[in-house]
């Protein structure tokens, strides 16, 4: 069908009467790194969730990994999944949200291994040599047996990357990650991600952090009112841009 | 009073030259003269005064007759009723709180059946009086006299028994606690579960998990923490609350002291010994409800579980 990791086509959703996105297509290469950026409400939240089928996509067809997102197509007609079939395609996607949502009640250590431990039914002992490991390449080797209260806010960014990498994704969904964070604790939580995408990680990054996007994204992608005003790679998209509304945006921004 | 000067020498840290002087100007102790409270003295005086004298009166009013107390306090009919009171406490609470779970979640299911089967059970069993509800079990025989098992509209069944022997009157006392419980509960633990931040739910999902481990893992164990106070009145209203069920001739703990000052007059000692009792229960279910709060409220007291190491910052 395809190689690429993501695939969007004429991919819509609406919330009510409201349409959110109106036909977004897109591709996202195995191994590479997209930003989407635009102002709020233009819709990249909502899409980034579609991929995870965190939201319903309500026509279009949206593909991950090659499999189509929540719906089984056969004999000419999409079926809808089960939440058990919806749960384990999103294996393949990590993600990491705004508000960190780490489990509060348990440990840094215990958020880690919980889903490798309860969901994959892997063995305990071997997740938590794994998820220490994990905790040394965030660099928070140290915090296993705290508490995410007891945590700043790029410190709890830094684990919620690790849990979801505990998961062995093939690709990483991150909903405006440095949004909610004071701004010393931005460089942080960025640090992690550039060493990710080095390492090969397919990333997919709503962010309004536009110097993070000129030196790792691979493609830009400019979404305004639903759509997908302009998209390619940094140095077009950022610094050469051809539409005016990537214009207006860019220049409130910067 | 140099309380700041002994901090100083208690916080003994390889400190840097000019930082983090405790709570002084300047690096010089000044001695702080606190605040003087000269009216709290006087009635904190008057209520010691006050209180002993009013427990020294009880104490030794004969009329109370506490030699009678004494002699009941232990008495076997009193212990075997402190039990069943305990023992309907605890199995009618565990059934409530298990089938109010089931009808809470029911209740916020997207199913509408289900919801809806759910909001008529909390409607009709806080909607009546638990009084009435314990007679109407006790006399179910007066409408179904045998229970039986089968297909509906009058299809083939299996006999069970007759309901006078399948529902004792102590069946019939769970049974009615249990049911009315489990509508109070179930209003309580949706408030908690409604009160976990959405975001988890998505955080869980994103991981994989989904039904009964999203809800088990995850969303339960955070609405405990606003569940446990609430049950923790629960609790101890239906230790009291079980000693309805005396219209049952059930001998509780109340029914037992009762029974015996029918037949000695001494009204008032034996309900201080039942009060005794409930004074004990409720106090050790209090004690266990203080743990399971700090159990559930790991990770989101604000208090540090340990002393955090001052960050030394250069000047």
């Amino acid at each position: 069908m395809t190689t690429a990791m993501v695939e969007a086509r004429g991919v819509r959703k609406n919330f009510g009467v409201i349409e959110i996105l109106k036909g977004i297509d897109l591709r996202v290469e195995k191994g590479s790194v997209t930003c989407l950026i635009g102002p709020s409400g233009s819709g990249k939240t909502t899409f980034l969730r579609c991929i995870n089928h965190l939201e319903k996509v309500d026509a279009g067809r949206l593909y991950v990994n090659e499999h189509l997102v929540g719906y089984a197509e056969r004999n000419g007609k999409l079926y809808e999944m089960k939440e058990r079939q919806t749960a384990r395609s999103r294996l393949n996607a990590g993600m990491v949200f705004q508000r960190f949502n780490l489990f509060p009640h348990m440990t840094v250590l215990e958020n880690i291994i919980e889903a490798p431990v309860h969901v994959l039914g892997r063995s305990r002992h071997e997740v938590i040599v794994e998820a220490q490991a994990l905790l040394d390449r965030v660099g928070l080797g140290n915090r296993g047996h705290s508490y995410p209260q007891e945590l700043s806010g790029g410190q709890q960014q830094r684990i919620a990357i690790a849990r979801a990498l505990a998961m062995k994704p093939k690709l990483m969904l991150f909903d405006e990650p440095t949004s909610a964070l004071d701004p010393e604790l931005v460089g942080e939580v960025l640090d992690v991600m550039k060493s990710l995408a080095e390492a090969g990680m397919t990333m997919v990054v709503v962010t309004h952090e536009l110097g993070f996007a000129r030196q790792v994204a691979d493609q830009v992608v400019f979404m305004d009112g639903g759509v997908v005003v302009e998209s390619g790679p940094p140095e077009d998209v950022l610094d050469n841009p051809q539409q005016e509304r990537t214009k207006a945006f860019l220049s409130k921004v910067l | 009073m140099n309380s700041s000067r002994e901090v100083t020498a208690v916080h003994k840290q390889p400190s840097v030259p000019g930082t983090r002087e405790p709570a002084t100007a300047s690096g010089d102790s000044i001695p702080v003269v606190p605040l003087k409270h000269p009216v709290r003295l006087v009635l904190a005086a008057v209520l010691i005064l006050v209180t002993l004298s009013a427990a020294w009166d009880v104490a030794v009013n004969e009329r109370y007759r506490w030699d009678v107390v004494a002699s009941y306090l232990f008495a076997p009919q009193i212990l075997a009723g402190a039990g069943l009171t305990l023992m309907l406490t605890v199995v009618s609470m565990t059934v409530g709180i298990a089938l109010g779970t089931l009808l809470a979640i029911m209740r916020l299911s997207d199913n509408p059946i289900l919801s809806t089967i759910s909001r008529a059970y909390i409607w009709f069993f806080r909607g009546t009086p638990l009084l009435v509800q314990l007679i109407f079990w006790y006399n179910i025989a007066a409408l179904y006299p045998v229970i039986a098992f089968g297909l509906p509209f009058g299809g083939p069944s299996v006999v069970l028994g007759s309901a006078n022997v399948l529902i004792s009157p102590l069946g019939a006392a769970l049974l009615g606690l249990s049911l009315n419980e489990a509508a109070y509960m179930a209003e309580i633990i949706r408030g908690g579960i409604r009160s976990v931040d959405k975001g988890q739910y998505d955080a869980a999902r994103a991981l994989g998990m989904s039904g009964g481990k999203l809800m088990n893992r995850v969303i339960l164990p955070q609405a405990m923490r606003v569940v446990l106070p609430p049950t923790g009145n629960q609790v101890i209203s239906m230790l009291k609350g079980t000693s309805l069920v005396s219209v049952l001739a059930i001998s509780d703990l109340l029914y037992s002291a009762q029974i015996i000052y029918a037949d000695n007059y001494q009204t008032i000692p034996l309900l201080i010994v039942a009060s005794l009792w409930y004074l004990l229960m409720t106090t050790v279910l209090s004690f266990f409800q203080n743990k399971l709060e700090r159990r559930y409220g790991r990770g989101f007291d604000s208090a540090p579980r340990r002393i955090r190491q001052p960050k030394t910052r250069t000047a």
